[in-house]
């Protein structure tokens, strides 16, 4: 995440490299069997295997899916109710003892009463992710939009813009890069979530098909699941770090690369 | 001008006996000129006080601006100048008295009062290029987008900044930045132009340039002038009265006519006798009152 765009250094890969190559000896040189771990060869086969049987594409749907749902719903109420607090600074004083007492309940304790609303599937993981995604999005974009220079504000008073100028003239403007960087960080949040929620019993995704991969004492596929979610995690987050500097490089550079 | 002196007098003459002096010693310099009011008063401040809690900032102001009039004031940081100002947009409503704009009392910002800001970088959109940030005054007055484009060269023009219409702010030096801000100011077809220190910022060789600026645009609309500075022959070379400000509270000390002729030049108006002779008048009374 770093903020200067560098040069990719082939060296970085050595340690990992390094590693693989060490466990994959340390395997054959042990001739060690395992119900938890496995070479990293036979981790490449079940991975390859999982993409061939459609189950690594079927989870990852699902699994992304639910995620991009959940923090859709959750990310725009967050977003709208933290603008509003943001621009109104006697509603956030109203709503601030709610408000900070929901938020410290861990979402993935909801899980008992969203599966006794919901049952097993897309709508009791989209709530608790959504759940999840509501607060990041309020607490930034709040602090995005308290943020905004006061001088913008006076400018508004000036020139006498109305509400919706000076809402989507300087207001929204102004907070968008750090509101994008919420979005990122939100985003992130929601797959962890996803994924939590499948592996503590929901029955489809990525989570689900790791924890069955467990069940059945096959490692490698367990492994190969999990290398998965770490590419997924990780292409997510380069694509919208890609198209945040791509948006707000030029104008701000240096403003929101957080 | 007298009038200020008749209101204010009995008030000052009590507390700040000091404030009197620069100008009796030296005669003439309050001498009557009345040529200040020809369009009548235009901006007023009616016994004026402001305060923040306990801490008074402004005290007992009596201040008149004519139409067309220039008025710097001057004056110590923390004296009040850029509080002031404020009032006179109707940014800041007085904890006791009135502002007055045409007659009327001022109960927030006016339309045709615009106000150029110090600090340019915070006062512009650094998401909108140059027609963008002028655009933004032309906004909410209705003016068709069609004419728009061609008012927004012509002020891009006004201001020297014809083919920078693109340009981001950020891409931009700082006096063509506060340039911009002026083209901005300039969108409001404003009656009055409120400058606070707008070249305390800028190197000396931009800043005069844009002194003369400031007074051909001036000139040429017959706008009203209030500028803030603390640079006292910027004050002398742009204004047509100065207005000097004691500090806690914030209370007017001086003010001297300027008889300099117009239009001024930065090279023989600051070579005038008149002019040393005021800047004389006017460092003795900032030093009077420094300690």
């Amino acid at each position: 995440m770093s903020a200067a765009p560098r040069k990719f250094d082939g060296r970085g890969l050595l340690v990992p490299a390094g590693l693989l190559v060490l466990a994959e000896l340390a395997f054959w040189v042990t001739g060690m069997q395992s119900d938890s771990l496995a070479p990293p060869s036979r981790v490449l086969v079940a991975g390859v295997n999982a993409l061939a049987d459609g189950s690594l594409i079927l989870g990852t749907a699902q699994t992304l899916g639910s995620a991009l749902v959940g923090v859709t719903i959750g990310f725009s109420l967050g977003l709208g109710v933290g603008i509003v607090l943001g621009m109104f600074r006697f509603l956030d004083r109203l709503l601030e003892v709610a408000i900070e007492t929901i938020r410290p309940v861990p979402a993935i304790a909801l899980f008992p009463i969203a599966l006794l609303v919901f049952g097993f599937g897309y709508r009791m993981e989209f709530a608790i992710v959504a759940f999840a995604s509501v607060w990041p999005a309020l607490i930034l974009s709040r602090a995005a939009v308290a943020s905004v220079e006061p001088r913008l504000f006076e400018i508004a008073r000036l020139l006498q813009l109305g509400f919706f100028a000076r809402t989507f003239k300087i207001v929204l403007p102004a907070a968008l890069p750090r509101i994008v960087v919420a979005l990122r960080l939100t985003v992130g949040l929601a797959l962890i979530m996803a994924v939590t929620i499948e592996i503590s019993s929901n029955t489809i995704g990525l989570g689900n098909a790791m924890m069955q991969a467990q069940a059945s004492l096959d490692p490698a596929r367990m492994l190969a699941f999990l290398v998965w979610i770490g590419i997924v995690g990780w292409t997510l987050n380069a694509l919208m770090l890609a198209a945040q500097k791509r948006i707000f490089g030029s104008i701000l550079s240096g403003e929101a690369q957080l | 001008m007298l009038d200020d002196e008749a209101t204010a007098g009995p008030k000052f003459t009590g507390n700040i006996p000091a404030a009197r002096e620069p100008g009796a010693a030296h005669g003439g310099i309050m001498s009557p000129q009345r040529a200040q009011n020809p369009g009548g008063t235009l901006l007023q401040l009616r016994d004026v006080t402001f305060s923040i809690g306990a801490q008074v900032i402004l005290e007992n102001i009596d201040l008149e601006i004519g139409k067309g009039e220039f008025v710097c004031v001057v004056g110590v940081s923390g004296c009040g100048k850029t509080t002031m100002l404020r009032l006179l947009a109707g940014l800041l409503t007085p904890t006791k008295g009135a502002a007055y704009y045409r007659g009327a009392a001022v109960s927030g910002p006016q339309r045709d009062i615009a106000l150029v800001f110090q600090d340019y970088v915070k006062a512009l959109l650094p998401w909108r290029n140059a027609a963008g940030n002028v655009a933004l005054a032309l906004e909410p007055t209705g003016v068709p987008r069609r004419a728009r484009a061609a008012r927004i060269e012509a002020l891009l023009r006004k201001v020297g900044l014809e083919g920078h219409a693109t340009k981001f702010p950020g891409e931009m030096s700082g006096g063509m930045q506060q340039r911009l801000q002026i083209a901005r100011c300039l969108a409001q077809d404003p009656a009055v132009l409120l400058m606070d220190e707008p070249f305390g910022a800028l190197d000396a060789m931009t800043r005069q340039g844009l002194q003369d600026e400031i007074l051909s645009i001036v000139a040429l609309s017959g706008a009203t002038g209030f500028f803030v500075t603390h640079d006292i022959e910027e004050a002398i070379y742009l204004a047509d009265r100065v207005i000097g400000l004691l500090p806690r509270p914030g209370r007017i000390g001086t003010s001297f006519t300027i008889n300099l002729p117009r239009p001024r030049d930065q090279l023989t108006t600051r070579e005038h006798p008149e002019f040393l002779r005021l800047r004389r008048e006017l460092l003795d009374f900032v030093k009077a009152h420094e300690a």
